[in-house]
């Protein structure tokens, strides 16, 4: 392998990872709070949708980015309101946006099919752009990916510094405890869960403006459950998401991988890949069972009704 | 325990929710229609949204496909494979164990029994019906058995194992399709050879495309209902359910039943998908199912995991295939309008859902709030 070979690798493995990154981060943080909102792959596709419409009908792809936030956000907020207000079962109601996503998605998008926009152009960052390997790799990704390392940072520091990041894990690990503290429970878990929808939504924008600027029916393709996996693998933690998430980018790129040796693999079995790694991650992680369960926010996925 | 937050939203939702003393039995089974019926509201404001009248868009999703008996008997044809995931899905619900899998193992049974059918392509003997139809059901038998694997022996969570199995299943078929499995005579189609006639299910009429998978979908709804209500493992499977420290301190064997609930459902969902390709489908295609696993998910928790909710809930999702097919025919909407039928009727059952341990009554202004009872939106 030579290495401009490798540059383009790792180049493609950022972009690929991108999408994970935005969605795992989300997702993190929403379980921090106590909520676990299997509903990503609903929401990823309606960002997707909803974004690509936007670029299509206005042309302007910062409106379309946002469209596809406000996309993730709305379907979030609609997750919210029945598994924290209407206290139902949050692995239903995950799989019920799902579902209800994947079908709105398709709807909305069924003359959007086959259609083509300018995606988002890759920005070089000046004079680091121009560094060899790592220029090509760090510095001439697209506007988004730049972002996804701003929000790594942004949630890294809620975490670690502010007492924002301290009262979500309060209210994840003992909704009673955090609630005699003062802090309204419910108020936090929904901007968590908002949050989370956001931030998945902008992942789905990505996908269909960044990373393949189409729509098709689907095309998140099991991204958002890989994200959900990323996090109990990263047990919780910003920086082992982003570690993560680079690993699967590159076990779904493992066709271009490939090129520099003499393997001729068929492209549907390269394709189970991501899923494969995924299933012996989470195998993995059993041989450390106990460990990954003292990382789980303690209340994750107990809905909360408080007592007056 | 008021603040700024929750009384703005009294202003605009004037009502709290309170506990029931004990879960309502009646709104178990109201749910559901309730959830029917703000389905076909919002189905009336979104073909109004499209600008087309919602009476006719109503009529020609929902009722146009029944008109005739053949519309009952491709009713059937649908019902069947939901019927046997369902049934399946419900021994693993009722054990609280969340597969999500009944996809995966429907496209294993198909590829697994479809490939055994295309080892018969010159037969015209009846009997190769039985090997392709185990080769079908052990398929999705062993996909479940990895699925039990994981959870068993590695704990791993099974809904995300049983997900990317689904997914790995996909690509499996996809690569049978355009690889090994391809006719050799197909024009380089993605497709298998058409199985030969005696590889196909015995058809109930001459005249319709309906055949014996129905039976196989009665039988197991029947099988399964005596076994959960009737039997001995039944009954440690509810238990696990409902509280899995009294079944292990009762000394039920919870892997034993792990393993037992989800080859169980691997198995039926297996038959389901051998059934379709020698049913209807009659080949290998790349898209054997249209989310018939998925579907089966909504069956179960509309039909309240009883054999007749199961049964009724199985013919409304088996009409939202149809519904779609109709109105993309009729009036040119989009087939897509499945799905979102199919996810709003979850939605609006789990959001209902909430009358059977709660009320909603109204905020009066002088109200004084009583010991239990909360308001929808206090933190």
């Amino acid at each position: 392998m030579d290495i401009e070979l490798i540059t383009n690798i790792l180049y493609a493995t950022i972009r690929t990872g991108t999408p994970l990154i935005l969605i795992a981060l989300g997702e993190m943080v929403c379980e921090k709070s106590g909520v676990l909102n299997l509903g990503q792959e609903g929401m990823m596709l309606m960002g997707a949708v909803v974004g690509f419409m936007a670029a299509v009908t206005t042309g302007n792809l910062y409106l379309a980015v946002l469209a596809a936030v406000v996309a993730g956000i709305l379907m979030s907020a609609l997750f919210g309101f029945i598994s924290i207000s209407l206290v139902s079962n949050q692995v239903a109601t995950g799989l019920a946006l799902t579902i209800f996503g994947g079908g709105l998605s398709a709807f909305l998008g069924a003359s959007y099919v086959g259609m083509g926009i300018d995606g988002v152009q890759p920005m070089f960052i000046p004079l680091l752009s121009d560094i060899p390997v790592i220029g090509k790799i760090l510095f001439q990704q697209d506007p988004l990916v730049y972002l996804s390392f701003a929000l790594f940072g942004l949630v890294y520091w809620v975490f670690k510094c502010t007492r924002v990041g301290l009262n979500i894990r309060a209210v994840g690990e003992n909704p009673e405890a955090a609630n005699a503290m003062g802090i309204n429970v419910h108020a936090v878990r929904y901007m968590c869960v908002i949050f989370g929808g956001a931030m998945t939504g902008l992942a789905g924008g990505y996908l269909s403006l960044a990373y393949t600027p189409l729509w098709s029916e689907g095309m998140t393709a099991g991204k958002g459950w890989i994200a959900l996996s990323l996090v109990v693998f990263a047990s919780w933690k910003a920086e082992r998401i982003m570690l993560g998430a680079y690993l699967f980018g590159a076990a779904s790129i493992m066709h271009l991988i490939l090129q520099g040796t003499r393997f001729e693999i068929a492209p549907n079995l390269l394709a189970m890949l991501p899923y494969v790694a995924t299933i012996l991650v989470l195998v993995f992680l059993s041989s450390n069972h106990a460990k990954t369960k003292l990382n789980t926010p303690m209340s994750l996925g107990v809905p909360y009704r408080p007592q007056l | 325990m008021s603040n700024a937050f929750s009384s703005s939203l009294e202003f605009i939702f004037p009502f709290k929710i309170e506990k029931r003393p004990s879960d309502s039995k009646l709104m178990s089974y109201l749910s559901p229609l309730i959830a029917i019926l703000f389905t076909l509201i919002s189905g009336a404001f979104l073909f109004l949204s499209l600008g087309v009248d919602p009476s006719t868009a109503l009529y020609t999703f929902f009722i146009m496909p029944l008109t005739d008996v053949y519309g009952w008997t491709e009713l059937g044809i649908k019902v069947a494979p939901l019927l046997l995931c369902a049934t399946g899905l419900t021994l693993c619900f009722k054990a609280k164990i969340w597969n999500i899998g009944a996809e995966g193992q429907f496209i294993m049974g198909a590829l697994g029994g479809g490939a055994m059918a295309l080892q018969f392509l010159e037969s015209d003997s009846s009997w190769v019906l039985i090997p392709i139809l185990i080769a079908g059901m052990l398929s999705g038998l062993a996909w479940a058995g990895l699925a039990a694997l994981l959870k068993t022996h590695f704990k791993a969570n099974e809904i995300l194992t049983t997900i990317m199995l689904n997914y790995i299943a996909l690509n499996a078929l996809l690569y049978f399709v355009h690889g090994p499995l391809k006719d050799p005579n197909g024009f380089n189609f993605p497709q298998s050879a058409l199985f030969s006639d005696s590889s196909l299910l015995p058809l109930l009429s001459a005249d319709y495309r309906l055949n014996i998978s129905l039976l196989f979908g009665l039988f197991a709804l029947v099988v399964i209902w005596a076994l959960m209500s009737r039997s001995w493992i039944g009954y440690q499977i509810n238990v696990l359910g409902e509280d899995s420290a009294a079944a292990r301190y009762a000394g039920f064997k919870e892997k034993t039943l792990t393993w037992f609930a989800l080859l169980t459902c691997g198995a039926l969902a297996g038959l389901a998908g051998v059934s379709e390709v020698t049913g209807p489908v009659g080949q290998l295609i790349p898209h054997v199912s249209p989310g018939y696993g998925y579907a089966a998910i909504i069956v179960v928790f509309l039909g309240r995991m009883q054999p007749v909710g199961i049964l009724l809930a199985s013919m409304l999702l088996a009409l939202t295939y149809m519904g779609g097919e109709m109105v993309q025919m009729e009036m040119t909407l989009p087939k897509s309008l499945t799905g979102l039928f199919q996810g709003m009727l979850l939605f609006f059952l789990l959001a209902t859902d909430l009358l059977i341990s709660y009320r909603i009554i109204r905020i009066k202004k002088s109200n004084v709030p009583s010991d239990n009872a909360i308001t929808v939106s206090q933190g």
